[in-house]
């Protein structure tokens, strides 16, 4: 019955047992994935649980500048598991950002950017920056002191874009100040605009990724060699061998996750900031405005760029080159092998203080300015209690030097011999 | 391959021309969704300019005027209160106003257009609260060396009679100059100016 049933279905629609076999019965893909592996599929998780969650927060959630923060709450107290269905949600945004934050190393680590798979890398770079306007506009709509005023921190950031800066302030807002209009736009973004686009790149993303086949940790190219089936002789067929490894990363995963979610939804400030839980107030600004944490890196950048002429724009355009510069990666990266298995001590010197410096900039961001100025004193040359913003201004030089310099230092580095398959 | 060279390469011109038709009414046709975003007709009567009678606001009055639900403060400075503006820089986070906000106009000693006219934002440029006016008489609460200015009661900034904030305060910044027109010696336009006209 079933079987004649899919007959039917199949005849009519071969496409769906077709794709299917594209993109996971017949998807070779590389033999050695490891660790570092299991993020891809997480994100993919995580996509949906926040789209799922989303939806049902929507039901609730008011989209007015005076019921938003009440709706809220009413969430959080009224409705039958609704505290789970927003925690779950606040906590997949930050969990979103942590495993797109490892997938994108993984692709520096194995050089999983670099030729052919640049357009893969591109559309991960789209996926990203479309993540940070997702989380910005969704930051939005609580309406606590921190939505209120980060939303009008990052929207004067456009203002001071020479020219059009104020207009373009002024119609992202819909208003002077951010208002229930910037509110219901926010909304509609955060709901449907974004959301679309994001899964739009997803799509793009794999099909880009399954044109060209897998990378794997020792960066050599397995569709070199084929064994008398046509087949990779490195490769096994996504399904089942990744579905079933990246299920035990999704429960471990899933594990994780829970523990944050019933025992520390907040984690300190870090996932909810405790800012967040006053109504919005246009007339009062919280002593210290931060970002939640996955933006800090660039937060820091952009304060450690001091004002030049009289204009911020020199620290936003920073910021903007700091998340841009991303794109370049393949074409900056000049070595003549991916992995880090067979680099030089140039590269792995450089990416390591990349990363050092990436989650200093990213704690110094959560941090008001005046951090370690308690040790301070007025030394000779510089005054020591800005200690903070000096280190935050080495870092952002070394971040852009990372990039900067990498045509040079791929170059020259001593490169291992790459082997001819896979190694275990 | 024949068929291909006998290929009529106005048929593509056709197909060019269209397309560029097709792609032009289409940009067209996102102007309106565009335009859209910018602030309604009703975000923007209640943010207009205000005009304000200031011939009877007597020489070291203070008015109080709502604009953009700010209180804007409008102040008819004496010769005293001008004075006290003299030789305080050092007690001043920013005497020059460089990282403070205000109009082109209003970047000067005075931090106004006029100087006996001082326009500007009564909100703390800390945490927003509104400062309170504190004259020079004020010396038993405000200290020995106070020479008139403004109190903030939330966390104790103190600013001087053009809103600049003394050093030891919370306040980052000197106080916000919105931008004003003075239309005739009584009227004065507060949130508009030859920069910002028709925005």
């Amino acid at each position: 019955m079933v079987a004649r049933l899919w007959q039917w279905f199949d005849s009519r629609m071969p496409s769906v047992a077709l794709e299917w076999r594209r993109h996971a019965a017949e998807y070779y893909a590389p033999k050695n994935f490891n660790f570092w592996y299991f993020f891809g599929s997480l994100a993919m998780l995580v996509l949906g649980i926040q789209i799922v969650s989303g939806i049902f927060l929507t039901m609730n959630y008011k989209p007015d500048a005076t019921l938003a923060f009440g709706s809220v709450e009413y969430i959080m107290r009224d409705v039958p598991g609704g505290w789970l269905i927003r925690y779950v949600h606040s906590t997949g945004s930050s969990a979103f950002f942590l495993v797109v934050y490892l997938h994108m190393f993984r692709a520096m680590l194995y050089g999983s950017h670099r030729e052919p798979r640049e357009l893969v890398w591109i559309f991960g770079v789209l996926i990203y920056l479309t993540l940070m306007g997702e989380a910005f506009f969704g930051y939005l709509l609580p309406w606590g002191q921190m939505s209120y005023w980060g939303a009008q921190v990052i929207v004067n950031l456009f203002s001071v874009i020479p020219f059009i800066g104020p207009d373009l302030a002024l119609w992202i807002r819909g208003d002077y100040v951010v208002s229930d209009a910037t509110l219901n736009r926010f909304f509609a973004l955060h709901v449907i605009a974004l959301p679309l686009v994001l899964l739009g790149l997803v799509v793009a993303h794999l099909l880009a990724l399954h044109d060209v086949g897998s990378n794997n940790p020792d960066g050599v190219e397995i569709k070199k060699l084929k064994g008398p089936d046509g087949h990779p002789l490195d490769g096994i067929p996504f399904h089942p061998y990744y579905t079933v490894k990246d299920l035990v990363g999704a429960v471990v995963f899933l594990a994780i996750f829970c523990f944050v979610l019933f025992f520390v939804p907040e984690l300190g400030g870090y996932f909810l900031e405790h800012n967040n839980f006053i109504p919005a107030d246009s007339l009062k600004t919280p002593e210290h405005i931060a970002p939640l944490w996955y933006f800090t890196p660039y937060y820091s950048i952009l304060r450690a760029v001091p004002p030049l002429f009289n204009s911020q724009f020199p620290g936003v355009m920073a910021m903007g080159v700091a998340t841009l510069i991303l794109f370049f990666l393949p074409w900056l990266d000049r070595s003549p092998v991916k992995s880090i298995r067979y680099r030089g001590p140039y590269y792995k010197f450089a990416l390591g203080s990349f990363v050092v410096v990436f989650l200093l900039l990213g704690y110094l961001g959560v941090k008001p300015t005046t951090v370690w100025g308690q040790f301070g004193f007025d030394a000779f040359f510089f005054d020591t209690r800005e200690i903070a913003t000096w280190v935050a201004r080495v870092c952002t030089v070394i971040y852009f030097l990372f990039f900067l310099l990498m045509p040079w230092y791929t170059t020259i580095d001593k490169v291992k011999p790459v082997p001819e398959r896979v190694t275990h | 391959m024949s068929e291909q060279e006998k290929m009529d390469p106005t048929r593509r011109n056709l197909l060019i021309a269209t397309s560029v038709a097709g792609g032009a009414a289409g940009l067209g046709a996102a102007v309106p969704f565009v335009a859209s975003m910018i602030p309604s007709h009703r975000a923007r009567a209640a943010g207009a300019p205000v005009e304000v009678d200031i011939s009877r606001i007597a020489p070291g009055e203070l008015a109080v005027i709502e604009w953009r639900g700010k209180p804007v403060w409008v102040i008819r400075r004496t010769k005293e209160m001008l004075d006290s503006l003299k030789g305080a820089d050092a007690r001043l986070t920013d005497p020059a106003s460089k990282s403070s906000v205000q109009p082109k106009y209003a970047q000067n000693e005075y931090r106004s257009e006029k100087p006996e006219l001082m326009v500007m934002e009564g909100v703390c440029t800390h945490l927003g609260c509104s400062p309170q006016l504190k004259s020079s008489d004020a010396k038993a609460e405000m200290g020995a060396d106070w020479s008139g200015g403004f109190y903030c009661p939330c966390h104790g900034s103190k600013f001087d009679y053009a809103g600049r904030v003394f050093r030891g305060a919370p306040a980052p910044t000197n106080l916000i100059v919105p931008p004003y027109t003075i239309v005739s010696e009584g009227t004065l336009v507060i949130g508009e100016d030859k920069d910002t006209k028709g925005a």
